[in-house]
């Protein structure tokens, strides 16, 4: 952990207690380990975006361009024009509360303005003064507020620390869903040229590369290639993995953190495994190598400006349709909006699994299919060989993302494949999974170091309810489908819950697969002995 | 100070009526307020929604709260996850019927450890619910005055609303339910220290006038009589649009009427228009069918992409040297 100072007893004394003074004061205190840095003017300007400055949310001064006020005000006219959830969502809630402790960030932290009613209130109270009579009329009775710098201030530190996780949108009896909210307030902001580096250095990265690390064509072969000589030591057996070739019937896009960071990499490992004992016809792209979509955290356009590698690399390389690694942010770009902002992809076949002849008939339109509906598919023909025995040195529970989850609803898929590869598997309490799980706390571009608290304060939900399972159930292991939980969960449960492994659905399968072939399997593909140490344990009680 | 807020201009809508009525101009009181607020509610409540109902839906953007429709053989939740317009139908009239997302209601408690235990909390679902049908039946109930002769669902619904009679008149269960909703609803709002520091006047005042209007309504009824005949001429004279002002009816119905047309006049501009919203709520009202069918954005913007050739004059001599497949061996003169 880079920023140890407090300790977790001492982060969790919380009080949900609201302070004294009213919320409509917007006074904020930019703290370290609560704040993200801002955006650096060469990735604005690479991007062509506006107000490009050398700046940090902590200066006093935030260099704002003298007519910053009727920007923020005709930008939220044109989108209060545009957008009909945000025009309903500011105009229908009547503060009932169900929403206030179901965010991560308000449990972890206790802020009344991390209460999801009251972070879309921070823009509701402008949008009633400047865009209603009873605003205009009744002030702050009717909890309107003028738009100074103050509130600016205010709304980029709890816009910066909303993760569009979209769990309160669930509870809501209107389906406000704060995701759209924070989307909002985070484009207005970007008009002024105030966003996050964390956001805006690998949208540049993937506008160039392809990807949001920056890795270049050849930096990418590279990693498949280790990727695929690590697979040749732990199975014997050399796998292809090619990239950029055309006529094959699929295009694989998965997060890039696959291809480079850990534990995904094992993940990576798997998903090769796999393709290649079921002889998929398929091709990996440098050019579309990010599934990712920071776009999502930034804008609706810039969402779009990155998306459309997807669709064009398929139809470069001509195959007949796209199958999607493990990612949560990446997934609902790809279901919800891909299709709209890019599409028709009528260039591409209604994707078909030519193993098992199964049509996806959910994707028939966006071509587009999730790889746990793909493995359910081949796991339920029988079309691998599974030895589920050598995870048994796991036991594991299953975290659902927060995008797969609430914007799509996979929450099935993935336990049936866990459930074919390994016998330990539980779940955690039934607030915390499925469409009532919890964020990581690190997610929509908040997964970076300078808000290391904000992150540990809003993961301890989700930490805790790991923390229940490892106590009552000796699980040791998480299991998720996202990039950005992999990268951090890992620090969020050291931090709460010591002792828990992070690891991808397709590492397990990968451990599992039973290769035609293959040397005996010593160790899993993370190079840990396959031991069974749970089994032993039994024996030993 | 917000509920104290509330609560005065409560005050003044119930002061206002009761001096002007005593001050005579029941013709005011009786006919020209009633017709007045129901016109700024039919304009101000078909405004509002029809400029909703323009504005468009660039994104189809379901909340999914059960399971999609992926595999056959994988059990899909039709209404909390629907995938066509009939499943739609079902989750909205869950929603709007039975409160269905308030009724996942939880309550989070922080214990040592730390521990976070999550309990049901059905409370807020009771209320709400206790309220809007109480609400709901007794408008219903009120189309006894409007038409006559007596329309048989409303004598029934009142036979059933009676059920548990108590002396004479009869008790109505549900003005006793209305009160003891509004109640509930009002002390959470003024108890519960996290509801009242969310809570606007705004808030507080949609309660108390609710209140004041079951509470005049139930003053009628068992204390202040006031001439019924003349009630039902007034009300079936408004309604038929022939408005007539019978003599003697008592200043609590003008009290009634007054807040009751102050209520349908507040309403199109306040909060309570969550009523319409409900219905265009996006996560709610869309089907889970993203990637089935494309949903048209009409806004769709253009947007500066970088195209595969730009990459790749970019990268081409990495790519090159990488034997990467290249779509042009050579950069394009003019690319340079």
């Amino acid at each position: 952990m880079s920023q140890g100072k407090l300790k977790p007893e001492e982060l969790a004394r919380i009080t949900y207690q609201p302070p004294a003074k009213s919320w409509t004061d917007p006074t904020v205190e930019f703290r370290k380990g609560v704040i993200c840095y801002g955006a650096v003017p060469e990735t604005l300007n690479y991007l062509d975006l506006p107000h490009a400055k050398k700046w940090q949310p902590t200066d006093q001064d935030w260099k704002l361009p003298p007519d910053w006020k009727k920007i923020i005000f005709e930008g939220m006219r044109d989108r209060l024009m545009r957008f009909r959830s945000f025009k309903v969502f500011m105009d229908i809630c009547v503060r009932c509360g169900a929403c206030a402790d179901k965010c991560h960030f308000y449990i972890g932290s206790g802020d009344p303005k991390n209460m999801p009613v009251l972070r879309a209130e921070l823009l509701r109270s402008v949008y009633r003064r400047q865009f209603t009579k009873a605003g205009k009329i009744m002030g702050a009775m009717v909890g309107a507020r003028d738009l100074d710098e103050k509130v600016l201030k205010e709304w980029f530190y709890y816009f910066y620390q909303c993760t569009e996780c979209r769990r309160c949108s669930v509870f809501c009896p209107y389906g406000i869903d704060t995701a759209e909210i924070t989307m909002m307030g985070r484009e207005l902001l970007n008009l002024l040229g105030l966003s996050i580096e964390w956001i805006n250095t690998p949208l540049a990265n993937c506008f160039r590369t392809g990807n949001h690390l920056g890795i270049q064509p050849h930096g990418f072969k590279d990693s498949v290639e280790f990727a695929v000589d690590e697979l040749a030591e732990l199975t014997g057996i050399k796998v292809k993995a090619p990239i950029n070739e055309k006529g094959h019937e699929i295009l694989f896009v998965a997060p890039s953190a696959d291809y480079f960071a850990q534990p995904h990499y094992f993940t990576l490992l798997g998903y090769l495994a796999l393709f290649h004992e079921i002889g998929l016809d398929y091709t990996l792209s440098t050019f579309a190598s990010e599934g990712g979509n920071f776009g999502l955290f930034h804008s609706n356009e810039m969402m779009k400006r990155l998306n459309a590698k997807i669709y064009s690399e398929a139809k470069r390389l001509d195959v007949k349709w796209i199958l999607g690694g493990e990612c949560g942010h990446m997934w609902r770009v790809l279901h919800q909006y891909m299709d709209t902002m890019n599409g028709p992809a009528d260039f591409l076949q209604v994707p078909k699994s030519s193993l098992t002849g199964t049509v996806f008939a959910n994707a028939a339109s966006t071509k587009m299919v999730h790889i746990s509906e793909f493995t359910a598919d081949l796991i339920r023909h029988n079309k691998i060989q599974l030895d589920p025995s050598r995870n048994n040195h796991w036991n594991a529970t299953f975290h659902d993302s927060c995008n797969p989850a609430r914007c799509m609803g996979l929450f099935d898929e993935p336990r049936y494949v866990l459930q074919q590869v390994m016998k330990n598997f539980h779940e955690m309490p039934e607030d915390t999974i499925r469409e009532q799980t919890f964020c990581c706390g690190s997610g929509s571009g908040l997964g970076t170091d300078e808000n290391i608290e904000s992150r540990m304060r809003g993961g301890l939900p989700r930490a805790n309810a790991v923390k229940y399972v490892r106590d009552t159930k000796e699980v040791n292991l998480l299991v998720c489908m996202c990039a950005i939980d992999k990268a951090t969960l890992p620090p969020l449960l050291e931090y709460w819950t010591p002792g828990v492994e992070v690891a991808g659905l397709h590492e397990l399968v990968g451990n599992a697969l039973i290769m035609k072939g293959e040397n005996e399997r010593l160790t899993d593909l993370r190079g840990t002995p396959i031991t069974k140490p749970l089994e032993n344990k039994q024996d030993a009680a | 100070m917000k509920f104290g807020f509330s609560l005065l201009i409560l005050a003044l809508l119930i002061v206002i009526p009761a001096l002007g009525a005593s001050l005579g101009g029941a013709p005011f009181w009786g006919i020209v307020i009633p017709y007045c607020a129901l016109l700024i509610f039919l304009v101000g409540f078909t405004s509002r929604v029809l400029k909703w109902a323009k504005l468009p839906v660039p994104f189809r953007i379901p909340t999914s709260t059960g399971q999609q429709k992926s595999l056959d053989w994988i059990q899909h939740s039709p209404l909390d996850n629907p995938s066509t317009g009939l499943g739609v139908v079902g989750r909205m009239a869950l929603e709007v019927l039975l409160f269905r997302s308030l009724f996942r209601n939880t309550k989070v408690e922080l214990k040592e450890g730390p521990k976070l235990v999550y309990g049901s909390s059905k409370w807020l679902w009771a209320g709400a619910l206790a309220f809007h049908y109480a609400f709901l039946i007794i408008f219903l109930r009120h189309f006894k005055y409007f038409v006559e002769p007596t329309p048989f669902w409303v004598v029934g619904m009142q036979n059933l609303d009676s059920f548990f009679q108590v002396g004479l008149p009869m008790l109505l269960a549900t003005d006793a339910v209305i009160v003891a909703a509004i109640s509930f609803l009002l002390l959470r709002r003024l108890l519960d220290a996290r509801i009242r520091y969310i809570s606007n006047a705004s808030d507080y005042f949609p309660l108390l006038l609710i209140l004041a209007i079951a509470a005049t309504g139930i003053l009628m009824r068992y204390f202040f009589k006031v001439d019924l005949v003349g009630v039902k001429k007034l009300a079936m004279g408004l309604f038929s649009l022939k408005p007539v002002v019978p003599e003697g009816i008592g200043a609590m119905f003008y009290i009634h009427m007054f807040l009751v047309s102050s209520l349908i006049a507040y309403f199109p501009f306040s909060k309570l228009m969550h009523l319409a919203g409900v219905f265009l709520s996006p996560t709610r009202n869309l089907a889970n069918n993203n990637r089935m069918r494309r949903h048209l954005n009409p806004w769709n913007p253009q947007v500066k992409v970088h195209t595969y050739e730009e990459y790749e004059d970019e990268f081409r001599d990495v790519m090159k040297a990488a034997e990467l497949p290249l779509d042009k061996e050579k950069q394009c003169p003019k690319a340079s």
